[in-house]
């Protein structure tokens, strides 16, 4: 991994809004051991994004772009909603997609970086909201997974349409009555990772951002094994605070009271077995790795 | 032939696709202005001359000279510098020369800032905040370059000069194609040239602000 892969031109440099200059010179390409604790010290969205105070997609934002292992080789695929908004605003390439169209568009966009770059790694990464996954793009996501099409697919899980004023969506809990869902929900919510279990995906995840730690094993885990083996899903619960009736402050602990044992949210995976013998294989590279790094270190 | 003319807006909301009015782009070795093919040679003197008649005339360089994708694409960049300097130094005092980028194509919310920047899904917002009668695009990919000629026909009255890496631009009133560093240096050499010969519009003009 390089910096040198992404510059701006030195001639035009000065005259490059702020925001630019950050995000080249502050963010942590180039560095192997990339993670969340990165955070603070380096820049992977900017500060003045366009989410609301609090919002915990965020955050979630923040935490899979430190993650991702390959972020100056990696495209991000997008749709309509409130992801949408932030992609402007961060260090990673990315394509916005027509709302739902997105697993349609990375996959073609998959087998197009593969035939232009064959020598090099490219990773692509769907982060999407639950409308676009679920609901509208429901055909689109699955038939990717059926075709076995190698990337990761995010969820950004608010459990309704809260960009447009919180309409009920296919995630939406039983029961659950929004500003534009009156009623109440009538059916239970949607089993998508069983369904993606089901529809071929390697691996699968459901749980909340609230520890980055764990983010960022799940975040580096689905991309390795996309990348190698087969699709893999994410469902992140990113709860849209103002259309729960929550502060700016109480995002964090709604997640962590929904991801009690109990709870819907309750930290769920699913390792297919190529899968779980990639990762053994990928820790044991690791391990000599870091092993051979400490010994250089020790002579030095 | 066609009767229709690319020319300085408000058009109206919608303009039409130049190519769609029966505009055509021009061959290897010209160019075209308002949609009429002509030698490159007289394309070069007249974007000179709008530039210097302008009272703020602005290069927008995109995203292909933006950033150093190779070394081709920093030595434009370079170049494109290098006009704008001479840009400086060749109008007269009230006209005010900018260099604009348009570092990104995607929307952004809740805005951008024209002072600093254009996006080419609201490229009237930069033009309209900074009065600018003359433009040029270089270094913008096609599709949006046309995407983003065709709003400011439509809204605003600035003339729209292209300097397009590959077969030109209808919807610009002005087109230059297979832009190069050398092409954009000679453009310079024509500013140069004219230095002193064209009087600028200054406050006589209509300005883009007032549409």
């Amino acid at each position: 991994m390089s910096k040198e892969r992404i510059k701006i031109s030195p001639d035009l440099y000065d005259i490059m809004p702020s925001d630019y200059q950050d995000l080249v010179q502050s963010a942590t390409y180039g560095k192997e051991d990339r993670g969340w604790k990165d955070i603070g010290t380096s820049k992977e969205l900017i500060e003045q994004h366009s989410l609301c105070a609090g919002c915990p997609e965020s955050m979630a934002f923040r935490y899979i772009l430190a993650s991702l292992p390959n972020p100056e080789d990696t495209v991000m695929v997008g749709s309509t909603g409130c992801t949408s908004l932030v992609f402007p605003m961060v260090a990673v390439h990315n394509i916005h997609s027509l709302f739902g169209n997105q697993n349609a568009i990375a996959s073609g966009l998959k087998r197009a970086l593969s035939v232009r770059f064959p020598d090099r790694v490219k990773d692509v990464v769907v982060l999407a909201g639950d409308g676009a996954t679920v609901d509208i793009g429901l055909d689109m996501t699955l038939q990717a997974w059926f075709r076995q099409e190698k990337f990761t697919t995010i969820c950004f899980d608010n459990e309704l349409y809260a960009n447009t004023g919180g309409q009920e969506s296919g995630l939406m809990q039983k029961g659950f009555v929004a500003k534009m869902a009156p009623v109440g929900k009538l059916f239970d919510k949607v089993r998508l990772p069983e369904i993606a279990r089901e529809s071929g995906c390697h691996y699968v995840v459901n749980c909340t951002v609230s520890k980055p730690s764990l983010v960022e094993k799940v975040i580096r885990n689905s991309v390795l094994i996309a990348r190698e083996i087969g699709p893999t899903y994410i469902q992140l619960y990113t709860p849209c605070i103002l259309e729960i009736g929550k502060n700016s402050m109480e995002g964090l602990q709604e997640m962590r009271d929904s991801e009690k044992p109990t709870e819907r949210f309750a930290y769920k995976e699913y390792v297919s077995e190529p899968a779980k013998q990639l990762l053994a294989e990928l820790a044991a590279k690791d391990k000599e790795r870091k092993a051979a790094a400490k010994q250089l270190a020790g002579k030095a | 032939m066609t009767q229709y003319r690319v020319l300085p807006g408000p058009e109206h909301f919608l303009p039409p696709a130049a190519a769609s009015m029966g505009i055509y782009l021009p061959n290897p070795g010209e160019a075209h202005i308002n949609g009429v093919i002509v030698p490159e040679e007289k394309a070069y003197e007249e974007a000179a001359r709008q530039f210097l008649m302008a009272q703020v005339p602005t290069i927008f360089p995109g995203p292909l000279v933006l950033w150093a994708w190779n070394e081709k694409a920093a030595k434009k960049a370079a170049a494109v510098r290098k006009l704008y300097e001479i840009l400086k130094e060749c109008v007269q005092p009230g006209q005010k020369p900018m260099l604009i980028p348009m570092p990104d194509y995607r929307p952004k919310y809740p805005k951008i800032n024209p002072e600093v920047e254009i996006n080419p899904n609201h490229p009237n917002l930069t033009i309209w905040h900074n009065k600018i009668d003359c433009c040029m695009f270089i270094g913008v990919h096609c599709h949006q370059a046309n995407l983003s000629l065709k709003i400011i026909r439509g809204g605003t009255s600035c003339y729209t000069v292209a300097m397009c890496a590959q077969a030109g631009h209808e919807d610009a009133m002005l087109s230059f194609r297979d832009a190069s560093v050398e092409k954009i240096i000679k453009l310079g050499e024509w500013i140069r040239k004219l230095k002193g010969t064209v009087k600028p519009r200054l406050t006589t003009a209509k300005t883009s602000a007032s549409n």
